[in-house]
């Protein structure tokens, strides 16, 4: 039997220059010491605007993605894996950090040669593994100068000015520490330009995702996945934000079209934190149904950024351009930029599971689901935690929640067959049945 | 009219029959490596039963974890909606359902009409299934039909905390160093296959009647740790085992 063609569909156009920015990203990266560059290691979440204050040629690898990239190369990474663990590691720490920590053990880049040892680290404590993570690179690395800022200041409902000061704290001592352990003369200018980089870019991946409230859904979370990857690289890019503009503008004609992601939408759903990203087919399958996730908390709200409109519907955040602020000095443009990313909402849910319910039952009435795909990621602690009560809230708001075990960076602990298997259970309890 | 469910099952397979709704034919064969062949000949076990020819068979439907490869059926459902259409049709008063199969355990909460609201199944670990009570009994040396029996015997509780069989079976092992009475050994195995499936239960939020099915539920001993573990009796239909098929076939005479 042939999928219904229910919509129109077309591949993306700006989906070739996602990849060439994504692999220009890691390849920069890799070659800056030949360029004169510096490089630099950090998480996603990190105040990645700061170091761009050093010059044009400072170069980041940010350690969520590549670990993930590495996850998705199942052969690399269970070597990296195990060379993890004959170094001594637990395998029940995060996946991330044992995928990331394995390919510098092995010496060994995913994207060929020798790892490229970073110059400094510059990183943020979001959760327990952020904290030690790269204390633990820095010594098999033979001692690489670290700074990290402590953003443990409650949920952005609580945030106040005194809370604004203890980051922006840090951050004025950081950029001494930059310009102490690189040599290279601060740039203020280049700081507000990637705050208001980063404002934009984050804004309007918030306005992509909420394109995806329109029926057909003009994107499905696969692909999501490799877009929304862009703003875990580098948020504070000018090059990302006008990607993500060029992407908003295509993604709107799709939305004006009526050109789905899949053309036999009928079934809506999300699904939650990472993937197992070795598994990524599974997303595949539930096209078989005609079921799309179009999205989830993880890939609208560890980029974008938001806000309740005046309707009272999520929407982009107003930036500080858009708000007529003009950026005059460094303390001005670390406030904004602390603020903004304290206002992300993948960041509230550190502190209670019931902000995170609260976010996610919104984007399930807002988005017109039928029902939620909750992975119970063991790789990831932090974005885990309290996950069972989410499905219970979900539960209690009228949505239907399968849940499946997996693990987004260790293949080991996740099982393709039995999850579709899952599947066609949730499905057939939806009333949705299979084509083809 | 005249149906047939097919349910191919991990270790074995099972036919049911049915003329408007009551069971006129039923049989089980082990799966074994040819699941397709084993479920031929069950089928013809079940048409020799009920007395008549495939040809009588107006439709049949397959589940189970091997249903795409069933002879016979021209339509397939999950195990979860053959579970539930069986037990409501049998105990319209049930509102939760726990299978307990060779490799799997399950928990679903449904409707009056068999409808589905959730359902839990368990992960990767076989210690919340049948297969677990088998690889057990070897440990122990006693045949697996006298598992259930042995642990009846036992008023002593001894927990199990691994939630993995094969380390659960070290803790047997270590439990037969210390010379712990066999029957003890095979309470707390029940005990351990029981915790598992309540803790499934309790995710869908079980609530009376329950009702049990699955090869395990001919387990007294199972039985006696579940119903200690849910606090309240468990209701088990005559052919436990076959409830997943009889299920399909009610789904086979739907449209």
């Amino acid at each position: 039997m042939a999928t219904k063609q229910l919509y129109q569909t077309r591949p993306l156009e700006c989906w070739g220059k996602a990849k060439a920015i994504r692999e220009q990203y890691y390849r920069d990266y890799a070659t800056a010491h030949e360029r004169g560059g510096l490089r630099w290691a950090g998480g996603a979440w990190t105040f990645g605007a700061i170091p761009a204050g050093l010059g044009d040629d400072v170069w980041s690898i940010t350690s969520e993605p590549y670990a993930a990239s590495i996850a998705a190369n199942k052969d690399f990474s269970m070597r990296c894996l195990e060379a993890t663990e004959r170094a001594g590691y637990a395998r029940d720490l995060c996946s991330y950090m044992r995928n990331y920590w394995g390919s510098v053990i092995l010496d060994e880049y995913l994207w060929g040669g020798e790892f490229p040892k970073p110059d400094f680290i510059w990183q943020d404590h979001i959760c327990c593994s952020h904290a030690k993570w790269y204390q633990v690179v820095s010594d098999l690395e033979g001692g690489i100068p670290s700074f990290c800022i402590d953003v443990s200041v409650g949920p952005y409902e609580t945030v106040n000015e005194r809370k604004i000061d203890y980051l922006v704290g840090q951050m004025h001592d950081g950029i001494e520490w930059l310009e102490k352990v690189t040599g290279r003369k601060y740039d203020d200018e280049k700081l507000i330009q990637a705050v208001y980089n980063e404002c934009r870019a984050t804004a309007v991946w918030a306005d992509v995702c909420t394109l995806n409230k329109a029926i057909p859904a003009p994107l499905e979370e696969k692909t999501m996945y490799s877009l929304y990857v862009l703003g875990t690289l580098m948020k504070h890019s000018k090059q990302v934000a006008d990607f993500y503009e060029e992407l908003r503008d295509e993604v709107r004609d799709r939305v004006a079209d009526r050109i789905g992601a899949i053309p036999n939408e009928q079934c809506r759903l999300m699904s939650d934190t990472q993937p197992p990203w070795g598994f990524l087919s599974l997303f595949r399958y539930l096209e078989k149904y005609g079921a799309v996730s179009v999205g989830s908390l993880y890939t609208f709200g560890l980029i974008g950024v938001w806000e309740v409109k005046p309707d009272g519907t999520w929407g982009p955040r107003t930036t500080p351009q858009e708000l007529g602020i003009e950026i005059t000095d460094r303390d001005q443009a670390l406030r904004i930029l602390a603020d903004w990313n304290l206002s992300k909402p993948e960041w509230q849910h550190f502190y209670s599971p019931h902000l995170k319910t609260d976010m996610m039952v919104r984007i399930a009435r807002e988005w017109s689901l039928n029902g939620v795909m909750l992975h119970y990621n063991r790789g990831c602690e932090g974005l885990s935690l309290g996950i069972a009560e989410n499905r219970l809230g979900l539960i209690e708001a009228g949505f239907p929640v399968m849940t499946f075990e997996g693990n987004m960076g260790d293949e080991r602990e996740f099982d393709l067959t039995k999850t579709m298997a899952r599947v066609d259970a949730f499905m057939e309890t939806l009333g949705f049945k299979k084509e083809g | 009219m005249i149906t047939a469910g097919i349910d191919m099952g991990s270790k074995t397979v099972k036919v049911v029959i049915i003329r408007d709704g009551e069971i006129i034919g039923k049989a089980k064969t082990l799966a074994g490596f040819e699941a397709g062949g084993a479920a031929e000949q069950a089928f013809a076990q079940a048409l020799d039963e009920a007395g008549i020819a495939i040809d009588d068979v107006e439709a049949i439907v397959a589940t189970g974890a091997g249903r795409k490869n069933a002879p016979y059926s021209t339509r397939d459902i999950t195990e979860v909606g053959g579970d539930a259409r069986g037990v409501i049709r049998l105990f319209p008063s049930a509102r939760t359902v726990l299978d307990v199969g060779a490799e799997e355990g399950r928990a679903i909460r449904c409707t009056e009409d068999g409808k589905v609201l959730d359902f839990a199944l368990n992960e990767k670990c076989a210690a919340g299934a049948g297969a677990f009570t088998e690889s057990m009994s070897r440990a122990l040396e006693v045949p697996v039909e006298e598992l259930g029996p042995m642990s009846l015997k036992s008023t002593k509780s001894i927990p199990m905390n691994a939630q993995c069989a094969v380390f659960a079976e070290s803790e047997v092992v270590t439990l037969v160093h210390l010379k712990t009475p066999k029957p003890d050994i095979a309470r707390a195995v029940h005990d351990a296959i029981a915790s598992r499936i309540v803790s499934l239960a309790r995710k869908v939020g079980y609530e009376p009647d329950v009702v049990l099915i699955g090869g395990v539920a001919h387990n007294p001993g199972f039985v006696d740790s579940l119903e200690r573990a849910l606090e309240c009796k468990v209701i088990i239909p005559e052919n436990p085992e076959f409830i997943g098929a009889y299920g399909a076939a009610l789904a086979a005479a739907e449209a």
